[in-house]
């Protein structure tokens, strides 16, 4: 019965609650039990809100009893990386220099997830800072993948994509600056959806490039996608960068799913989809074989700058990482080396302390490429390459209405198998890197499994601010499949 | 002390050989951050504050705490806009936000926001009086917003506290070109400033509140042999009075001209100074020896979205554009004959200037309306510790009381008493006047027999007046103050003087 219960998707568990089917205590204490037994293997949180959940859980029962008007997500468990900010429990960001950091305040998506009645069961894991691509440079914990412990779930929001995968909630919340949502989305065989940049508030998400973070739903369907989309979209006056409605209206993204698109055309880049272990190359292959079987035509687009965008957005993002990340210093709150007798020894202890090898690195590339003498030959060009890389996808959603590659050059990979060179970490980001420079869309949907039985992600873009489109461009896939599966969880 | 003490000073105590033939000329450019009188910080929602409980208007913005992000006051724009215009200031179009990037304890982020190559405004300049009743005009470079930091205070033990209040405050730095050539000017740059910004509503511009801060970059042009030379530039910080920024230039002037000649360093890249004012000591101390190669590291804030301004944004801003306190002025000396002084003290605050102008488009006479303000206005005011124009009369009845003086209805004196009685009672001239008997006496005939009656009683005098030029002046004031208590002081001291010198046939 519980597995059942837990077996459920979003969409699915969201209904019998508000029906009164299931309680939100039924689910939410399956839920807590699950996490029990299977988080000291997967390290899928970092902390886990037991009362709490149980507490909303048990208010939310009573709204539904009592035919209160209920929110979309009411009473169901759900998971938040732990780099966004929550008034209850801490925010760690998977660093000791925020171990025991506990945040004034709520992130604009976790109000909203309260406004919609969901129940946070707990945080979940993520490489430090959302700094990585396998959730290895945490500084608590080793996330497994739950379709085979020995490997990576991916990074950096390896936490909450394991936790969904392994049914220990029913959809999640993750960050994504370089792919970190649509990655262990395609590691872990489920979905992830990096939005337009502007079209989720990042106001409580902990900063790491801020011109390239993106919160985005991760769940088990692309109909859970649309529905958690519904819930955290939209203008939030405490971010300036987040879209205007008048620009960008939010649409019902669920409502929308229904359907099929006419004539759809899908833009890909032979020598992507080609570059790719073979595995992945055949099923990127098949899945696209599959919208073709459904009227869909196939054009040969370029994207001449594509090759560029790690390098433009190691310099980009660790420049501004290097900024934001200046605040931890010991000064406030967070840690500080007691042993310190003036001031910037200090400032250096606390730091050299606190944060892990890989953002330490990335704060040293930032600080060099923002340096006087250096700004113009790395920072300056990053920008304008980034223009370029733009006008990649502009150019390109001319001639197309969508445009189809890998998520990842392969599936997960073992642990330790890339910590030893950071530059090979780097390059399994190379599908993901360029729509976080572009600012647009993306979507992680898995669509077959490696000689290993390892899940593979394909990855659709469509234009700014056509999320809608690009969840029914994915729906159309998901109804014409059996996917997904989840793995087994013993 | 002034610029010849200075030189004289030298000239006598060591070095009167080398100093003959030496002249120099003190170049000073300003540094200034103004705190905007906004309701709310720069990027947050706290209200501004001054000696509140340390800590206690902060939020997470603020306080940068993480995941927080700045949503930029439109207000604080606005107003430093509107200064910029003021400060003739071409106002750019198109500006953003940059990310200053340096360690500090009372920066809680460890950048400031500030701006950086787009300034909200280039190219301007200030018009300043002197005292020789001359203006002169000094270039500014460019005006910027940006965020304060809070304050670190390093109380005894080994540890210091920081309060944030004051973080995230909104700051206009106006950088200025060198242009100043000694303290008097500087002086009157940083007090014209002061009016301006008021004169604006832009600020309260309270020195003793910090509202300005001045950072002159102060060096000598030193002509010896028919060379010139210039003196390592001294930055001196943080200086929040008039007096203290006028005494660190004079004092640098001596400390640079002693130094030149004892030491003969010039000017070079990298050995510009930091100093301090000790108000103790009365002298500025060393703070940095070299200029620290700091690298801020700029860059733009990807936390906020650059700012564009339309023709109609910024005519609308155009609108609040007041008459600037030096066009006053000069009104005031062109239109109504006041002197440069009484100008001055007229436009000093605009609340008072325009209370003059009211009450002199009201039919007042402009020189009597001064009079009037300057010698009790002012004096009561001062007492009760409130404007002239919150006395409890408006400025219809201050013109009234002009007007009655004008016509002879009450002498120049009683006005000054009705003025005292109606910032006390808010009664009318007229009816205080009436009330304290000090209508004038224009009655021909009683004067004439007034005077009659001095004359018969002091023929000494009489004759005094009349045939002895020695003693003509005296003894006719004499006979004038006798006429006067004859009327019991309300006699019209015109018509009085009328009838005296037309009676003793002078």
């Amino acid at each position: 019965m519980s597995n059942e219960i837990l077996n459920l998707n979003l969409i699915e568990i969201a209904h019998l609650i508000s029906t009164g089917e299931i309680t939100s205590l039924q689910a939410t204490q399956i839920t807590l039990d699950a996490i029990e037994k299977h988080n000291p293997n997967i390290n899928a949180y970092l902390s886990v809100f037991n009362e709490q959940a149980i507490e909303q859980a048990k208010k939310v029962d009573a709204k539904i009893a009592s035919k209160q008007t209920i929110g979309p997500l009411a009473g169901v468990p759900i998971a938040v990386k732990d780099n966004m900010c929550t008034a209850f429990g801490t925010t760690t960001c998977a660093s000791k220099i925020l171990e025991n950091f506990h945040s004034p305040y709520n992130a604009t998506v976790i109000e909203k997830l309260l406004a919609a009645d969901a129940v946070i069961v707990g945080k979940t894991n993520l490489d430090e800072f959302a700094m990585g691509s396998s959730t290895e440079n945490s500084g608590f914990a080793q996330t497994k993948n739950p379709w085979d412990t020995q490997r990576v779930p991916g990074g950096s929001s390896g936490g909450s994509a394991a936790a969904v995968a392994a049914r220990m909630c029913y959809a999640a919340l993750g960050s994504d600056t370089g792919g970190s949502i649509r990655q262990p989305a395609s590691f872990c065989g489920i979905v992830g959806l990096k939005p337009t940049y502007g079209r989720v508030s990042r106001y409580g998400l902990v900063a790491y490039g801020s011109s390239l973070d993106q919160i985005g739903p991760m769940t088990r369907t692309v109909g859970d996608a649309a529905l958690m989309m519904n819930v955290i979209a939209g203008h939030d006056e405490r971010d300036s960068t987040s879209v205007n409605a008048d620009l960008a209206p939010v649409a019902d993204y669920k409502a929308d799913l229904c359907g099929q698109i006419k004539n759809l055309k899908i833009g890909i880049v032979t020598k992507f989809n080609e570059g790719a272990t073979p595995d992945v190359c055949g099923a990127i292959k098949d899945a696209i074989a599959v919208y073709k079987s459904m009227g869909a035509e196939i054009i040969e687009i370029d994207m001449p700058h594509f090759d560029y965008s790690i390098a433009t957005y190691y310099i980009v993002a660790t420049a501004e990482a290097s900024s934001n990340l200046a605040r931890y210093d010991g000064v406030h709150y967070g840690y500080r080396n007691k042993d310190a007798d003036e001031l910037v020894a200090m400032y250096s202890k606390s730091r050299a302390e606190g944060f892990g090898q890989e953002v330490k690195r990335r704060i040293m590339l930032g600080t060099y490429v923002l340096s006087s003498g250096y700004y113009d030959a790395y920072y300056l060009k990053a920008l304008k390459v980034r223009n370029l890389i733009r006008s990649d996808y502009t150019n390109a959603f001319e001639k197309c209405d969508c445009i189809m590659m890998p998520v990842a050059p392969s599936t997960a990979f073992k642990f330790g198998e890339k910590t030893a060179d950071p530059l090979q970490m780097y390059l399994s980001d190379i599908y993901t890197i360029a729509a976080n420079l572009a600012g647009v869309p993306g979507i992680s949907i898995p669509c077959g499994y490696d000689s290993q039985n390892l899940p593979i992600g394909l990855q659709i873009f469509t234009p700014a601010f056509t999320e809608h489109k690009m969840l029914k461009i994915a729906a159309m896939y998901e109804k014409n499949t059996n996917f997904p599966k989840l793995p087994e969880m013993k | 002390m002034t610029k010849e003490f200075v030189v004289k000073k030298l000239v006598f105590n060591k070095l009167a050989k080398i100093m003959s033939d030496i002249k120099y000329k003190v170049i000073v450019g300003l540094e200034i951050h103004v705190q905007l009188c906004t309701k709310t910080k720069m990027f947050c929602g706290c209200a501004l504050s001054f000696a509140q409980q340390p800590n206690s208007r902060v939020c997470p913005v603020c306080l940068g705490m993480p995941g927080s992000l700045p949503v930029m006051n439109k207000q604080a724009v606005e107003f430093s806009i509107l200064a910029a215009m003021a400060l003739n200031l071409e106002i750019a179009r198109f500006t953003k936000w940059d990310r200053k990037n340096y360690y500090y304890p009372d920066l809680p982020k460890n950048y400031q926001i500030s701006q950086y190559d787009l300034p909200i405004s280039n190219k301007g300049y200030i018009e300043i009086p002197l005292e020789s009743g001359q203006t002169k005009k000094i270039r500014i470079t460019r005006a910027h917003l940006e965020e304060d930091a809070g304050k670190n205070t390093h109380t005894s033990g080994d540890y210091s506290q920081v309060d944030l209040n004051r973080a995230g405050t909104p700051l206009l730095e106006i950088v200025t070109e060198p242009d100043m050539n000694s303290a008097e000017e500087v002086r009157a740059l940083a007090i014209e400033l002061q009016r301006i910004v008021r004169y604006l509503g832009v600020s309260e511009a309270d020195m003793q509140k910090g509202h300005m801060r001045f950072e002159p970059n102060i060096n000598l042009a030193i002509t010896k042999d028919g060379i010139e030379y210039r003196t390592p530039i001294v930055e001196v910080k943080n200086l929040n009075s008039f007096r203290t920024i006028e005494r660190s230039i004079i004092y640098e002037t001596q400390r640079q001209l002693d130094e030149f000649i004892e030491t003969g360093k010039t000017l070079k890249m990298g050995n510009k100074s930091t100093r301090g004012w000790d108000d103790d000591k009365q002298m500025t101390v060393l703070q940095r020896e070299k200029e620290e190669a700091h690298d801020y590291r700029y860059f733009p804030d990807p936390d906020l979205v650059p700012v564009v301004w339309t023709d109609e944004d910024l005519e609308r801003i155009r609108k609040n554009l007041v008459e600037l306190p030096i066009e006053k002025r000069k009104r005031f000396i062109d239109n109504f004959g006041l002197s440069s002084y009484d100008a001055g003290v007229l436009t000093d605050e605009k609340s008072l200037s325009d209370f003059f102008d009211e009450a002199v488009s009201a039919g007042g006479d402009p020189k009597r309306v001064c009079n009037l303000i300057t010698q009790t206005g002012l004096k009561i005011a001062n007492e009760k510790g409130c404007k002239v124009n919150e006395l409890g009369f408006d400025a219809k009845a201050l013109a009234q009381l002009a007007k009655m003086v004008e016509e002879g209805t009450i002498g120049a004196s009683s006005a000054n008493i009705v003025l005292a009685e109606m910032a006390a009672t808010g009664q009318t001239p007229d009816a205080i006047a009436q009330a304290k008997n000090l209508i004038q006496k224009n009655d021909t005939a009683e004067i004439e027999a007034a005077v009659e009656a001095v004359f018969a009683e002091n023929e000494q005098a009489v004759d005094d007046a009349k045939n002895n030029p020695k003693k003509a002046q005296k003894a006719l004031g004499f006979l004038m103050g006798q006429a006067m208590r004859k009327t019991k002081g309300q006699g019209n001291p015109k018509l009085i003087s009328q009838i005296l010198n037309q009676k003793l046939g002078i």
